[in-house]
């Protein structure tokens, strides 16, 4: 079967863009990305867009209303954190089945600020956030963290690093919400939100957007494939039963079993991976991914992040764009800025902060809920 | 150790709190016969074996032990801060999510693997038509 490539990519800088509208936001990233292959929107046969907070607004539409009305199909697809690389994996799944050669794949959010999740009175009742435990975001995955300490003895500092190192990173890309070095005291001094994540260790919520073009092989070959990116693989998973995701969601069964079929289709292996751009919706996560992906060794998480393995320069760099810590957290636009950022060092195009030589990337969003989406990108030329 | 609540008490805060008009409350399970899983409040099917009708009331145990926990210090407004979130492995099955009272809230002196228990109490808060509510709560054991 022919593969499917990436021939335009772009983000917009995340920020706050209160006098936007979403799909405002939207239609600045496709527009950037159809300049980015070259083709403009009556070339695409289809758009999927990913969005979360008005999954019911029909968003892709109201794209197509401010860049063109072009009459083709749309899909909105709405998967937590996993929206907006849910949309370039269906984006994708339709050229693999040979329906298109040419489709637009868009993510975009618009956040307020402040705490996600939490439990609230359902109908009736009192609400249970601080009765019955927490259910906002920090501590889901403070928790999830703890779990890690548990099993291996993961320190609070080791969980701080991870700032450290994707705050770091985030000052060599001028798409960042911020471009700040946040050192291991000023991450483990900042306010504590749920221990062990203090407020420099919980993602920023931004605005952005970010788009692909996505083409089919017969059709790179006639456009050229000088930039294309070659997509490897593409995994989706759900969460499958295990024992206290009732209470605790497991965010590691979902993404191993993602990792394995990714690394399956493929044909390559996490050694064969030059770079990672992961769901560091906490810094507390980044730690359970490195095992979860298979970047290191069981156990070895704490490790990796003591001795820089993951840092830039490092064997396996991961979130060398700052990550969701420091590029920013819009949920919808997330999975398809990832995959923005691997194929920039792919195309050789990263800048200051490129991995050399890079070939081969791999990216990894999770939603709660739960969704995991990775993708296994690979450079062309 | 746990308050008994009157005829006309406090309402349930979550459905798989059971007060009985004798006895003391508890938290019910429901266990799969097929496969053993145990969930929290009533359901049709298991969502680990896709059993249909498998699914029996079982009480939970009183007891269990620390799994894991976070030390809460920001959350929404009206929740008093800092307060520990747990979770524990209840003996016999099924993990529950709760706070965990009784221990300061400090990293030093929270042992994950530590025993606790369950104990009831009335939540304070009350909802908008001023009924009042019982909760469940962790405790340590010893």
């Amino acid at each position: 079967m022919s593969d499917v490539y990436i021939l335009g990519v772009e983000m917009i800088k995340f920020g706050r863009f209160p006098e936007k509208t979403v799909p405002q936001l939207g239609a600045q990233a496709a527009l950037m990305a159809l300049d980015d292959a070259g083709l403009t929107i009556g070339d695409m046969e289809a758009l999927y867009c990913g969005n979360l907070y008005q999954a019911s607004a029909m968003v892709g539409q109201r794209i197509l209303h401010e860049i063109g009305q072009t009459g083709i199909p749309v899909v909105n697809c709405a998967n937590a954190c996993a929206t907006g690389a849910t949309a370039f994996r269906e984006a994708w799944m339709a050229i693999k089945a040979g329906a298109y050669d040419l489709t637009l794949a868009v993510g975009v959010e618009q956040m307020g600020k402040g705490l996600i999740g939490g439990g609230g009175a359902r109908g009736k009742g009192i609400p249970t956030e601080g009765l019955l435990g927490s259910g906002t975001m920090p501590t889901v995955f403070a928790e999830a963290g703890m779990e890690h300490a548990r099993k291996y003895g993961t320190t609070f500092e080791q969980f701080a690093k991870v700032s450290v190192k994707n705050h770091h990173h985030s000052t060599m890309n001028p798409k960042a919400m911020y471009q700040i070095e946040t050192p291991l005291e000023m991450v483990m001094n900042a306010e504590m939100i749920s221990y062990p994540n203090t407020k420099l260790m919980c993602s920023v919520n931004v605005d952005g957007s970010a788009a692909a073009v996505l083409c089919s092989e017969k059709k790179a070959r006639e456009l050229g494939m000088k930039r294309a990116v070659r997509v490897k693989a593409s995994a989706l998973t759900s969460d499958p039963f295990t024992d206290r995701d009732l209470v605790m969601p497991d965010v590691n069964t979902c993404t191993r079993r993602a990792a394995a079929k990714a690394y399956e289709m493929a044909g390559v292996s996490a050694k064969d991976v030059d770079l990672v751009e992961l769901h560091d919706c906490f810094a507390t996560a980044e730690i359970l991914h490195y095992e979860n992906l298979g970047l290191c060794g069981e156990g070895e998480a704490g490790r990796a992040i003591d001795e820089g393995w993951t840092a830039i320069g490092g064997k396996i760099p991961v979130n060398v764009s700052g990550g969701l810590l420091s590029k920013g957290h819009p949920l919808g636009a997330t999975g398809i800025a990832n995959i923005y950022e691997v194929s920039t060092h792919l195309r050789g195009e990263a800048g200051k902060r490129q991995v050399p030589g890079a070939r081969i990337g791999l990216t990894h969003v999770i939603g709660l809920g739960s969704a995991c989406a990775i993708h296994v990108l690979e450079k062309v030329a | 150790m746990a308050e008994q609540a009157a005829a006309s008490g406090p309402l349930p805060i979550v459905p798989f709190l059971k007060i009985p008009s004798e006895g003391s409350p508890y938290l019910e399970g429901q266990r799969c016969r097929a496969c053993g899983a145990v969930f929290l409040g009533e359901r049709a099917t298991c969502s680990k074996c896709g059993g249909r009708g498998t699914l029996e009331p079982a009480p939970l145990s009183g007891r269990g032990t620390l799994y894991v926990y976070s030390i809460v210090h920001r959350s929404f407004p009206g929740v008093e801060v800092p307060y520990v979130s747990c979770v524990v492995d209840l003996e016999g099955g099924g993990t529950v999510k709760g706070n965990l009272i009784g221990i300061d809230a400090d990293p030093a002196k929270i042992a994950m693997g530590m025993p606790v228990e369950t104990v009831f109490k009335v939540a304070p808060r009350k909802d908008a038509e001023g009924n009042e509510y019982l909760t469940y709560y962790f405790q340590p054991r010893s």
